[in-house]
Parts: structure tokens; sequence; C-alpha cells
């Protein structure tokens, strides 16, 4: 009862004029369609799946957080994490910048690669990256693995993997940015006597980094998330090419539902995590 | 210190910006660049500055040839039209930071700044955002930093174009004292003449990429080399074969020779002058004049009735300046 009233607010308890009875409605309508909505394809999946970790107790969940499958595959997506986006943020601002500042033919064609891996399935491109990188078949793969690198089936790949689906989103939050900002205060800071790197260190780089802030937690997100590319890649081994994905699915599939909810639950908090911490980041906007 | 441009030309793809421009700017003088939008006064100031490269020609500054130097070598201070303010930093970092890159210290660069601000009027403005100030405010802000890292010459685009009207005639006398001040060589590019006859002591005129003339404000107005000269700087009558200023209409007796008459449409008499509208009975040409407030009411003007006009004073159109 308590949320329906809070639903209505306050002037629901007096009668009020019928324009403003028709507002009010079509207004609890909206709210109520998007509540629902949400509650049933958002709040109330993640509401049951912490239910169902938690329902036997602690103890299952602690056997599984202290199991070496899960803390091994906790181990390898830090370490793609760690990899792919910092890469993906460096190369993101990069490219941003040469996409908005410089004329050059081939423009076209890099916006184009640019986006291509949001549009691409995530299958398609771990198929992609066998086809290259694979270690008896695949088109350069057989000279790394001559040098001693496997890159399939293998930790390097995952990384190839994760930085190909999670690339456009630094570049995407970026290139707006600084069509926005334009390059008034960059000439100022080069005329008062900053060189390139100064200008970006103390002009360009505190005006986009909003941009890339946003950009990174969906890079991370995204890393922390994937599965297809990965999946073809990996080869699924566990303990060794198993990140927390693929775990979860692993566990799903060999009846452990608990391990398989823990882990779920894990990445949830990992990706929450996230977004906290940029928040954080974000600059105190004066206005 | 001067500034010599040298038969600079530039061109965007299949635009002219500049065909073959030479100004000189005097050492410690006040030049304005003036002219429509589209003559390539801002193109040149930014060739000057080093923010355009330019296709042909030099750029000399106090000696030194800065063709080939990029803008960070010339010593040189800009202000943008729109103020280019560094938004995430404070007044005080926004006037220091030429010092900052220069690696001067704390201590230096905090007294200089407080010079600046003070210079500028902003003295309890520093700790403020550039969000938290006017447009007038900015535009100080950001001549106090062009300033502070005292530049060979200053160079402004445009600087009171984006203000208010009232903030904009303020600027223009505070600039024109700051000038008296500090004597370092300026060059205002504007599109407002009365701006330029305002502030600068020198003015260039600027049209379809070329220099048009080159003078003081009085002899640009008294003695514009071309056309498009006297049409753009100051007040103008256009008659089929001839220019005259407002004021250069004078009233007169019909019976004299040399005086035609015209009939008054409109009176506006406000201020020491009044505007009078007229058109002249010969052809139904239309001019108007300007006259010292009582000599309208002298003549017993009023709306309709006829006048004697003398406008011998008006300039033949001159047949092509090149």
């Amino acid at each position: 009862m308590n949320v329906r009233n809070d639903l209505l607010g306050p002037e629901a308890s007096q009668p009020p004029a019928p324009a403003a009875q028709h507002r009010q409605r079509s207004t609890v309508l909206l709210r109520t369609i998007a509540l629902l909505y949400l509650g049933l394809l958002v709040a109330g999946p993640v509401a049951l799946m912490l239910y169902r970790t938690f329902q036997d107790g602690l103890a299952p969940v602690f056997a599984e957080l202290t199991s070496p499958a899960f803390l091994h595959a906790l181990k390898l997506t830090a370490l793609i994490v760690a990899i792919s986006v910092p890469l993906n943020a460096i190369f993101g601002v990069a490219c941003a910048l040469v996409m908005v500042r410089h004329q050059f033919p081939g423009k076209r064609l890099l916006d184009l690669l640019l986006t291509m891996p949001l549009g691409v399935s995530p299958v398609v491109v771990g198929l992609a990256l066998v086809i290259v990188y694979g270690s008896r078949k695949g088109w350069v793969g057989p000279w790394f693995m001559e040098h001693g690198i496997r890159i399939i089936f293998a930790t390097p790949g995952m990384v190839l993997a994760t930085i190909f689906v999670s690339l456009p989103f630094v570049a995407r939050e970026v290139i707006p940015v600084l069509r926005e900002i334009g390059t008034d205060q960059e000439q100022a800071a080069r005329i008062l006597g900053a060189n390139s790197w100064q200008t970006f260190r103390h002009i360009t780089l505190p005006a986009i980094r909003t941009g890339v802030a946003y950009g990174v937690v969906l890079t991370t997100a995204r890393a922390l998330g994937e599965y297809g590319a990965v999946a073809v890649v990996s080869g699924k081994m566990a303990g060794r090419t198993e990140t927390l994905t693929l775990h979860v699915e692993e566990r799903w599939l060999a009846f452990e539902p608990v391990a398989a909810f823990t882990t779920s639950v894990v990445l949830a908090l990992m990706a929450l995590l996230v977004l906290v911490l940029m928040r954080r980041l974000e600059p105190r906007e004066v206005s | 210190m001067g500034i010599t441009v040298t038969r600079v030309s530039k061109h965007f793809n299949d635009y002219t910006a500049l065909d073959d421009v030479s100004i000189e700017v005097p050492d410690g003088s006040l030049t304005a660049l003036l002219g429509p939008s589209g003559s390539g006064k801002s193109t040149l100031l930014r060739i000057i500055a080093g923010l355009e490269t330019p296709d042909a020609g030099s750029v000399v500054i106090g000696g030194q040839d800065v063709t080939g130097l990029p803008p960070q070598e010339r010593e040189i201070g800009f202000v943008f039209q729109h103020y280019a303010a560094f938004k995430h930093m404070t007044v005080r970092d926004n006037v220091g930071f030429g010092l900052r890159i220069r690696k001067r210290s704390k201590a230096e660069i905090r007294d200089r700044v407080n010079e600046l601000l003070s210079l500028v009027q902003l003295d309890g403005f520093s700790e403020r955002y550039p969000a938290q100030l006017s447009g007038g405010q900015r535009q100080r802000m950001a001549l106090a930093r062009a300033l502070a890292v005292e530049p060979r010459v200053l160079l402004l685009d445009e600087p009171f174009g984006a203000l208010d009207a009232r903030v904009r005639e303020e600027l223009r006398d505070w600039l024109r004292r700051l000038h008296e001040q500090v004597h370092v060589t300026t060059v205002l590019v504007t599109h407002d003449q009365e701006e330029a006859m305002e502030v600068a002591s020198r003015i260039v005129v600027m049209n379809h990429a070329r220099v048009e003339q080159v003078g003081s404000p009085s002899e640009i107005y008294d003695n514009p080399a071309s056309d498009f000269v006297m049409g753009f700087v100051g007040r103008v009558n256009r008659l089929p074969d001839a220019f005259i200023r407002p004021h250069e209409v004078r009233l007169c007796d019909p019976i004299e020779p040399g005086c035609e008459t015209a009939t008054v449409e409109r009176i506006l008499a406000f201020g020491p002058e009044t505007r009078i509208d007229l058109r002249l009975d010969r052809n139904g040409e239309r001019l108007w004049a300007h006259l010292p407030a009582g000599e309208a009411m002298l003549h017993g003007m009023e709306e309709g009735s006829t006048v004697g006009v003398d406008l011998s004073r008006a300039r033949p159109v001159a047949v092509a300046v090149a």
C-alpha cells in the first residue's frame, strides 16, 4: 500500500481539476509501465538470482569463491581487462583526435572500421581471429607458434578478442566531445607557448575527461561481460582459458547452479563497482 | 615590435582568402584590420599568429622572419572572439598558463598574475571559473592571459564581437587606455567601422582578399581611396553618380546657383544632430542629411515642406579603383 501511495503522490488525496486529473492519470500510467518493464526485465531476474545464490546459506557460495577454477577465472578476467581497457582507452583517444582534428584520405574508411565492432557478431569476430592467428592453419598463427607464442586457445587470443569487441567505445564517446569543445582553447594554449603534448595534457585531456570516463566504463563492462568472441578463441579449458563468463556457463552446464549464480553475482558487482568509481572520477562541473 | 607582412597569399581550395597582401604595422601602434566578413582580415591575423600557413609570402615580427615558426615560438598574444577560456581552470590558472608552461617560479607567477588581474580590473575574481564570469569579464581575462607572457605583439580577433553593445563600447575605451599603458604593438580585427575608428590609430581597410587603403581614421574618412572605402567607412548617401556623407549636405536658398529643391519626408530630432530624410524634386532620389540641432528649427522645417539643398560636396563615383 505504501508503494501505491508513493506512486500517486500527495496530490492523489484531493480531487484535482479535470485537465490536471487527466495529466496526472497519464503520468501515473507512464510511470507504471516504466516500472513494470524494468521490474520484469531487470530488477526481477537480478533479485531472483541473488535469492537463489544465497538460498542454501553462505557455505556453497564460499566454496565456489575459493575454488581454484573460480579464482583462476577471476584472475584471467582481471588480466584481460587490465590489458585491453588501457590499450583501448589510449587507442580510442588517439583515434578520436585523428578523426576530429585532422583531414586525411581514408578517413571514411577509418570511421567505418571504428564502428564495425559494434555491428559484427562476436562469434564472427572470434572466427576471424582463429583464421588469422590459428596455430596450425592460421595466416600468421604458425609463425608465432614457431617462436613459442600460442595465440588461439590461449590468453593472447582472448585479449585480442576482447580488444576487438570493446574497441569503439572510448573513441565513440570522445569524438562528439572533441567536436563540441572546438579548437579555440587548444590554439590559445599553443600561442601561449605550449607544445603538442602540453596542450593535450593541460587542455584537451581535462576537457574530454568525462567522455573518456564514460568510454572506459562501457569498455570495462564489455570486457568483463564478453562471451561470444572469447568463447570461440579460448577453447574453454577450465582452470586454463576460462574467464568468469565462460566459468558461469561451464558451472551451469555441470549442474552447479549455485556456483554459476555466485560467479554471476561477482560479475554484476564488478560492473557496479566500475560504475561507482567512474561517477567519483567525474569532474566537478562548474555551471 | 613592428610587423611586416610581405606579399602573402592564401587559398582554401578554390577560395582566395588573401591575394598578394602586404602590410606594415609600426612598432607600438594600435592598428585595425577593417573589412566585411570574407575580406580576409581574420585569415591575415591568423597567418601572423601562425595558426594558418600562407601559400606564399613572408611574415616578419621585430626583424625576425617567423613565416616557418609554429605559433608557440612566435612570442605573441592572441585574443579570440569567443574568449577561448580554459573552462576547467580558475581565472588565476588561466592567466598564469603561459608562465607555468615557461616554468617560472610559483612566487613570480603569483605576483605577475595579481598585477595583470588588477590591470584588467579583475582583482577579486581570481578563484572563479570562466563560467562564473560575464562575457566582458571573460574577454578581459583572455587579454590578461595573452599579456602575461609579455608578447612581442598582441593580436585581437573580433574581440568584442560576441558582446552586447554597451559592454562593447566600454571595452573599446578600456582597450585604448590599456594600450596607452602597455604600448605593445596591437593588431585588432573588426568588421565594425565605428570600433576601428574609435580604437585604432591606423586602419587597414580590406575587401575581397586585398588591402583597399591604409591610413589614420581621419585620412580614411575624409579621403577614401575607393568607392568601397567611402561606402564602408562612415555613413554615406549613394546617389546614382555620386556619394555624399550626411553631414556634407548643406541647406541653402533655392534661388542660389547650385541649390536644388527637395521635399522633407521625416525629421528625427534628438541629441546634438537632427536627421532629415529628403527626396530630391529633380529625380525622386532619397537621401538623408545630418544637421546641427538648431539649424533645422532655424529653417522652419517640417515634414512635407520644401527646402533647398546644396550637394556640391558630393564625390563622383570613381571609375573602378584598382
